[in-house]
């Protein structure tokens, strides 16, 4: 696979993919418990067009890098919106940026979604945990062009309801533009009226059409793994199924090694990948 | 509204299920109907009867030793909720509580394992049945050890 044809702009990228643009903080809200959303703007006041699914390397100066999905709006590539959760080091620093504060992008990098090949049919999106973050951009690209496709599901899992990412958009996506928005948590107290449960059971209960459904699924690994296989055994097809692999990243364009996955360096050909080509390489613990 | 012998045969439960007994086990069964916070069934009682929900959401929760229970599952529209009528000692290892308006067919325990020991072929059916529902949670419950969304993306 290569990178999504007509993402990045060449005007908009730096020569040199290793020198971070500067970005200021626009706003800094605080999402969750350890999960914070940032909306950037360049210094340089020149917009950097992205595909959905496409990531940066953001850098808090003096911190580090980490590569961070954008979880933005393709449609408006003026500003740059990132959801980072507070893992460690550098997303610390990242998730402390308050507004005025200048961080270093480099990108956006790696491939898309290509959601718009769904087009005419279903569109499922499955996500567990911040993995909503990535797929964002995708729902909203769906969204803005719903008529394209039929029945959109957007099934979500959460480890507690207060980890559910993004709550007013995923009412505005059901009320507004027939989403069939479905939570599931995996641990609910008393209070919690919804669904308690995992992501692969909603799955499994379907309500699209399996062989002509474009499936999206970001999450953490083993997440994805089984929700791969219950859309599989619904039927959806390999080719028809992609996943965000997100494993260790340092360079972001093919050099360095540190994502590679056999063949495949994740940053150039990923994070995005068809489960045709993923399903013989997740089954190998030592991958 | 269908009767429950004419729903039946639509629930994934009794999916195959050949038509006279669907016939059978629906003599066991009335229709009932939970309000939300209203409780199906609570920890430790005899477990006598088992539900198909038709509509709504029932939430599976335990009692932890401090602070208030812990929903362990839910069960909507198109699943079952109970095993404990066909397993001795036939108390119920949960509470069992409606979040939503809830309507289900709830099977008397007693009239079914009645029908099940006359007649094997019952008996087989609804043990199978049964077994995938147990086996589906357990998967799932198995699977939620590993604690799928707290590691980071
Ligand atoms: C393509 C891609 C997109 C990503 N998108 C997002 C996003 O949108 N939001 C977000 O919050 N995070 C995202 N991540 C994960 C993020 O990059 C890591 O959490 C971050 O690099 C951790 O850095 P740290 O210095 O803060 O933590 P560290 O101190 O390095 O590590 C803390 C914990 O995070 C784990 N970890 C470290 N680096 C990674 C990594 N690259 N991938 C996965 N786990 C890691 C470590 O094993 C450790 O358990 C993405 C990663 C990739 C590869
Ligand atoms: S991150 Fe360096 S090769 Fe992919």
């Amino acid at each position: 696979m290569t990178a999504v044809a007509g993402a990045g702009s060449r005007a908009a990228r730096p020569r040199d993919p290793f020198l971070p643009r500067p970005f200021v903080v626009r706003r800094h809200r605080q999402d969750t418990r350890d999960t914070w959303t940032l909306v950037l703007e360049p210094v340089d006041g020149v917009p950097m067009p992205f595909a959905a699914g496409q990531f940066t390397m953001m850098q808090a100066f003096g911190a580090g890098e980490a590569p961070i999905s954008i979880s933005g709006d393709p449609a408006r590539p003026a500003v740059l919106e990132h959801t980072i959760r507070n893992v460690g080091a550098v997303t610390r620093a990242l998730v402390h940026a308050a507004p005025g504060a200048e961080l270093g992008i480099r990108g956006p990098f790696g491939t898309g979604w290509e959601v718009s090949s769904g087009r005419g049919g279903d569109v499922v999106f499955v996500a567990g945990g911040i993995g909503l973050a990535p797929l964002r951009p995708a729902v909203l690209e769906v969204c803005a062009d719903r008529a394209s496709y039929g029945r959109v599901l957007l099934l979500y899992g959460a480890r507690t309801p207060e980890d559910i990412l993004f709550g007013d958009d995923l009412r505005r996506w059901a009320a507004d533009h027939a989403v069939d928005v479905q939570v599931t948590v995996d641990n609910g107290q008393h209070a919690w009226q919804g669904r308690v449960g995992l992501v692969t059971q909603l799955v499994e209960r379907g309500g699209f059409d399996a062989v002509n459904t474009l499936a999206l699924v970001c999450g953490p690994e083993v997440m994805m793994r089984y929700a791969a296989m219950a859309l599989r055994a619904r039927g959806v097809p390999p080719a028809r199924l992609r996943l965000s692999m997100e494993r260790n990243m340092k360079c972001g364009v093919g050099l360095c090694g540190h994502c590679q996955l056999r063949e495949y360096f994740l940053c150039v050909d990923g994070p995005v990948l068809t489960y045709d080509v993923l399903e013989p390489l997740m089954a190998r613990a030592e991958l | 509204m269908q009767t429950i012998a004419e729903y039946l045969p639509q629930h994934p439960f009794f999916a195959g299920l050949p038509e006279p007994l669907v016939a059978l086990v629906a003599g066991c069964a009335v229709n009932v109907h939970f309000h939300p916070g209203q409780h199906l069934f609570h920890e430790g009682e005899p477990a006598d009867t088992f539900y198909v929900i038709r509509h709504g959401r029932v939430s599976l929760e335990v009692h932890a030793p401090a602070g208030s229970p812990v929903v362990v599952d839910s069960a909507h529209a198109d699943d079952v909720v109970g095993w404990s009528w066909l397993v001795p000692p036939y108390r119920w290892l949960f509470d069992a509580r409606a979040t939503e308006e809830t309507s289900a067919i709830a099977f008397d325990g007693a009239c079914l394992r009645d029908k099940c020991d006359t007649d094997p072929a019952v008996g087989y059916a609804m043990l199978q049945r049964v077994v995938q529902v147990m086996s589906t949670r357990l998967h799932s419950a198995r699977i939620r050890l590993l604690d799928v969304y707290g590691a980071p993306v």
